[in-house]
């Protein structure tokens, strides 16, 4: 649709006499554009750094954190830091994703799953997942159990919210079709509801991989002896910047890629839609 | 509730006696009778709202939720066709068509009836790939793939544009002639009903108000004599007069 309007030749250009009419739209993308108010943020802060308006003690300079981080890699801290955390993380989205899509499913599939299982959750939405971590430390202590179990909690709900959404948004039309073909619950199940409730499930996953990070940074800075918040932890209590910075853009970083991965799936799976954004 | 007594009768593939169908307060079909032959083609006309697309479902067994009495005997294997195409929008065309089928012939199947209706090579194409004419032939070709005994059509050229529309007719005419299938289409417009039916039904205050045998030798044309003669009754049939045109 939109590739038929920007291929109209413009009559207005050509028209010698007339005015060229005035364009409401932004103008063109600025090439790299994403990459500039980062890259200007990080010019301040070295210009700072170098220009010593900026304590160490407060923000250590970039190359300081480059440094410290190349240092972190040789004696492998941060390779295990980061494998204990990653694996946390996976672990908790695992089973937080699998968990919400059945729970998104039995609610979207029967009328009585969604009265029983749609108030609790709902309930559990309006509670911060981070709320529950000390009733979760006196159930589970502070292992790794409590770890995974808070990440779960965090990924769930949004992935069961939007699932659940998508699920009741899928086109009663598509519904009357599989009658009439007299499909089977399992193709009718196959064919229309899983793709159909793909997008709502896709949109919940992004916010699921940035909640289980977030969450992450929480459980390991309570009560942990590894992992990249264990880390950053640390070096708090040593007055460390450097080392709490490298923990900020490995967070940041992680999320990121993360959500980029989520995306790439997203355009891959849904190649059938046109939308505005293509 | 709507009863549906699944069964098969050799000549009479559609029985349907004392049908009642109502929203409400509303009744729209009131003790309908109605019987379609083997490889019959019926065009079902009607004033909106006078319930053309009530026996439809009715007939499709997709009207689960309304009140009524009456008794229904169609086909086990009958398809329907939507006024909208219906394509599932996240399955390719092939796998679209197939949908219904089961069994390891289906892929070889769907290829042939999306050949029939000219869209051969299309397989791999995502529906909203096509322009409403092709979706439209997708639609029959997944309707007729399971090689029905009952084709029911609710208005399905009524989004198509006029030029398109005449295609459509002769696509459906010729596939009707492989397939033999028993059609029962709902249609406003007069001209399809007389161009395709072998027998035209006007549906009035909730029953069959008029019976029509078509007696037209195949080309049938807006030139033949009879074919005007036809028109005209319906029409007037309708309540819509002629002279004043």
């Amino acid at each position: 649709m939109t590739a038929s309007v920007l291929a109209r030749p413009r009559a207005a250009a050509t028209a010698p006499a007339r005015k060229p009419r005035r364009r409401l739209k932004p103008g063109r993308p600025i090439p790299f554009g994403a990459a500039l108010g980062p890259f200007l943020l990080l010019a301040v802060w070295a210009v700072g750094s170098a220009a010593g308006w900026l304590d160490s003690r407060t923000l250590s300079a970039p190359w300081t954190v480059v440094t410290t981080a190349s240092d972190l890699v040789a004696d492998g801290r941060l390779q295990d830091n980061l494998a204990i955390s990653a694996q946390r993380a996976g672990l908790g989205l695992a089973i937080g994703t699998v968990i919400g899509t059945v729970l998104a499913l039995i609610a979207g599939l029967s009328r009585w799953g969604e009265a029983i299982l749609d108030g609790p959750i709902q309930i559990k939405r309006a509670i911060p997942a981070l709320a529950l971590v000390p009733l979760l430390i006196l159930w589970l202590g502070i292992g790794e159990q409590m770890k995974v179990t808070t990440i779960t909690l965090g990924v769930l709900v949004p992935v069961y919210i939007h699932t659940h959404n998508g699920l009741r948004s899928i086109d009663s039309r598509y519904v009357e079709l599989g009658e009439s073909l007299r499909l089977r619950r399992a193709v009718f199940l196959r064919r229309i509801v899983l793709p159909g409730a793909l997008p709502g499930f896709l949109l919940g996953m992004r916010f699921a991989v940035v909640g289980a990070w977030l969450a992450l940074v929480v459980v390991e800075q309570i009560n942990s002896t590894s992992g990249i918040g264990y880390m950053m932890e640390l070096a708090r209590q040593y007055g460390q910047t450097d080392v709490i910075i490298v923990g900020l853009v490995l967070y940041g970083l992680l999320g990121l890629l993360s959500d980029g991965a989520v995306r790439l799936a997203q355009r891959r799976a849904l190649s059938w839609r046109r939308t505005l954004a293509d | 509730m709507a009863t549906h007594a699944g069964g098969l009768t050799a000549t009479r593939p559609v029985r349907v006696q004392g049908l009642v169908r109502g929203f409400g307060e509303r009744t729209v079909l009131d003790g309908l009778d109605l019987e379609v032959g083997a490889g019959e083609f019926v065009a079902l006309l009607g004033r909106s709202g006078s319930g053309k697309s009530t026996l439809l479902r009715a007939l499709a067994g997709l009207d689960g939720d309304v009140t009524g009495s009456g008794l229904v005997d169609v086909p086990e294997n009958s398809s329907v066709v939507f006024q909208d195409a219906r394509l599932l929008p996240w399955q390719r065309v092939l796998d679209n068509v197939v949908l219904g089928l089961r069994g390891s012939a289906a892929p070889e199947r769907g290829r042939a009836a999306l050949a029939e209706v000219g869209l051969a090579g299309r397989e791999r194409a995502w529906p909203s790939e096509l322009s409403g004419g092709e979706q439209q032939r997708v639609a029959l070709a997944r309707a007729l793939v399971s090689e029905p005994e009952l084709l029911l059509a609710d208005e399905p050229f009524g989004a198509l544009d006029a030029l398109t529309r005449l295609r459509m007719h002769d696509l459906l005419r010729e596939l009707c002639a492989r397939h033999r299938p028993a059609v029962l289409l709902v249609t406003h417009d007069v001209d399809e009903a007389v161009t395709l039916a072998d027998r035209v039904l006007l549906l009035d205050a909730g029953r069959v108000a008029v019976d029509l045998a078509i007696d037209l030798p195949a080309p049938r044309s807006h030139r033949q004599p009879q074919f005007l003669a036809y028109r005209e009754s319906l029409l007037r049939a309708l309540g819509v007069d002629q002279t004043e045109g």
